[in-house]
């Protein structure tokens, strides 16, 4: 149906084609992303355990001797499960993701691009179990023996932090988990559509740039000017007035920052997507301008 | 059902500083409709919701490519990529409805996915006989052995223990706390078998070692209460539940094999489409193994403390074994290969 390949592979960015024929493409989640939501999801799991031990403790309480089996059992199923199902229940879920991946804004895909399965999200989750809980087995273990040598701790922590940390060694940033059920998480991108930049703004008549002016910068740099002038960080904006009027060698006082950068960027990005229309997409400042434009009056 | 027509008070043109303004709309109604359908059933959406969804899909794509092409917004464009990776996935990762999911995963997946393993299988029961073999041996030379090998589980129990001990034990019907033990037992052997899986990783190795432990521990309690001649006693009480946990233990193990040796020995495939095409399997595989233990759990918490007799504790044993076997390798409810993902 579809195909994902690992392309230019230094980068996070890998191709996705729609059944539609168009190369959608995905951005893999890098390592840090990955751990936080791992942190966060564990805090959840532990939130909850406590929430459950202290329930379970307050019925011990009321209930007294009667009551202590029943919660004993809840407690220990409760636990097995919120351990082993809380990644694969959420996983297998419409947004793929679990309440950690969905603040940090991921979620699971199949790697092939075809849908996601519940036998993927079952395998890559089975996998935590040497993931997570092997370095931990090994620390306590070392732990209770006490008179184990240090050199086989380290090497024991070691071994198991290789597949702890199994998604530092690939390009894909996949876990063992991933690995075995054919699936990498990717980022879920900006969800809300932000304001129009290019609209004209209250005062942008007052700017008229040159042809020339606008000749002064390519792709890069407006895309570095449309984030200033999204931040909108009063400081931050003079500092790029300042640069663009000493490039451009604009003559005129500028009084506000924002009114002459919002003018310069309609201007640039007009400008700019002319050229484009044309086939040519000067990629920064140091890129050559467009060849054999036609002169635009 | 159409989409939106564009403004027709103007005449039809293709404009660069319109194309934003043209779509937005479209753009807004594509991502209310996907935040309400991830939040419902698909069956809650009313028809006309359904019929919209693909083509306001793909107006998004069509509008990013046109994006990708011609406009500089780099905010814009960030935000069409991801309201259409999401009709995407959306779109076309439907999975289906839960219940037959389930129901297939009991008539046709789990059975498959532990018949797939068979020669693993094999492989890890005689792994673990040889554990067992190994220690009664050890057991018989030497009685220190015995503390090697079963250290904490003992429970008091070992070579220098008396026969009248030992029988003790294993009629012991303190009729507290059963389903709790039960519960106890569940979790842990649950975890140690998803670790035995998830060792298999490491090309099999740690696997075998945990299962041959398994076999020793095995051989050593038997040595021990053979040698006082409770050997029927012994295997009547182990043999209740001891076929099925037995059974899931060396299903695990069969499972972590086969991810082991897909890893280590891919054929023709690539190492990497080996191991994901081992390991859904195995993780089917592995969910049948929990639940194997669930029972198993049961059978030796509940069924063992209040069970005393010994044929019947070997009638329920057999039969299970039995009914396992049954299940696995001869019962094929649906013909293998038949529409499964």
């Amino acid at each position: 149906m579809t195909s994902a390949s690992p392309q230019s592979t230094k980068t996070l960015r890998r191709a996705l084609v729609t059944p539609e024929g168009f190369d959608l493409g995905v951005t893999l989640a890098g390592a840090g992303a990955r751990f936080a939501a791992l942190v966060l999801d564990l805090v959840f799991i532990l939130l909850i355990l406590i929430a459950i031990l202290v329930v379970a403790a307050s019925g011990v309480a009321t209930l007294k001797d009667k009551g202590v089996e029943p919660i004993f059992i809840g407690v220990l199923i409760a636990m097995f499960f919120l351990r082993t199902g809380w990644f694969t229940l959420f996983e297998c879920g419409k947004r793929a993701a679990t309440p950690g991946k969905r603040i940090l804004g991921l979620r699971v895909v199949s790697r092939d691009g075809s849908a996601l399965s519940v036998d993927q999200v079952i395998a890559r989750n089975l996998m935590r179990e040497i993931e997570l809980f092997l370095p931990l087995i090994m620390l306590s273990f070392s732990g209770a023996q006490g008179n184990l040598d240090g050199w086989a701790t380290v090497m024991g922590l070691g071994w198991a932090l290789l597949f702890s940390l199994f998604l530092l060694f690939n390009r894909d940033r996949m876990r063992v988990g991933d690995m075995l059920a054919g699936t990498w998480v990717i980022e879920t991108g900006k969800q809300k559509l932000g304001e129009d930049l290019s609209a004209p703004q209250y005062d942008a008549h007052r700017y008229a740039f040159s042809q020339a002016q606008l000749s002064a910068y390519g792709v890069a740099e407006l895309t570095r000017l449309e984030e200033v002038l999204r931040r909108k960080d009063e400081a931050q904006m003079w500092v790029v007035t300042d640069a663009i009027v000493g490039r451009i060698g604009w003559a005129e006082h500028v009084s506000d920052a924002e009114g002459f950068l919002s003018a310069y960027y309609a201007g640039l990005r007009g400008h700019l997507e002319r050229d484009l229309l044309f086939g040519w997409k000067r990629a920064d400042k140091h890129d050559s301008a467009a060849p054999g434009m036609p002169s635009i009056g | 059902m159409t989409l939106a027509p564009r403004p027709s008070a103007e005449p039809a043109m293709q404009s660069l500083s319109s194309f934003r303004a043209e779509r937005a709309e479209q753009w807004l109604e594509f991502e209310t409709l996907l935040d309400r359908a991830e939040k419902k059933s698909p069956r809650r959406l009313t028809e006309e919701e359904l019929v919209k969804l693909p083509l306001l899909y793909r107006a998004t794509l069509s509008s990013l490519s046109v994006a990708r092409a011609s406009v500089l917004d780099a905010q814009l464009l960030d935000y069409l990529q991801a309201l259409s990776l999401r009709g995407y996935h959306y779109l076309y990762g439907a999975r289906g409805q839960l219940g037959p999911r389930v129901a297939r995963f009991f008539i046709a997946d789990w059975p498959a996915a532990a018949r797939v393993i068979w020669r693993e299988t094999l492989v890890m029961l005689a792994v673990l006989t040889l554990g067992a073999v190994a220690g009664w041996r050890l057991v018989a030379l030497d009685p220190v052995w015995f503390d090697a090998i079963v250290g904490e589980m003992a429970q008091g129990r070992g070579p220098a223990s008396s026969a009248a001990d030992l029988r003790a034990i294993l009629y012991a019907g303190d009729g507290e706390f059963l389903s709790g033990f039960a519960a106890y037992l569940f979790t842990h052997n649950a975890q140690i078998a998803l670790l035995a899986f998830a060792l298999g990783f490491a090309f099999v190795v740690p696997t075998v070692l945990l299962v041959a432990t398994n076999g020793a521990l095995l051989g050593a309690m038997c040595q021990v209460y053979f040698a006082k001649g409770l050997g029927w006693e012994f295997v009547g009480w182990l043999s209740i539940h001891g076929t099925t946990e037995l059974f899931a233990i060396v299903l695990a193990g069969a499972a972590g094999m086969k991810i082991g040796t897909a890893v280590a020995f891919p054929g023709a495939k690539s190492r990497i489409d080996a191991a994901a095409d081992a390991g859904r399997s195995a993780g089917i595989a592995m969910v049948g193994v929990v639940v194997m233990l669930l029972i198993a759990g049961l059978l030796e918490g509940i069924g063992r403390q209040t069970i005393q007799s010994d044929s019947a504790r070997y009638a329920i044993g057999a039969t299970m074994l039995a009914l396992w076997c049954g299940y696995y390798y001869f019962l094929r409810l649906l013909p293998a290969g038949s529409n499964r993902r």
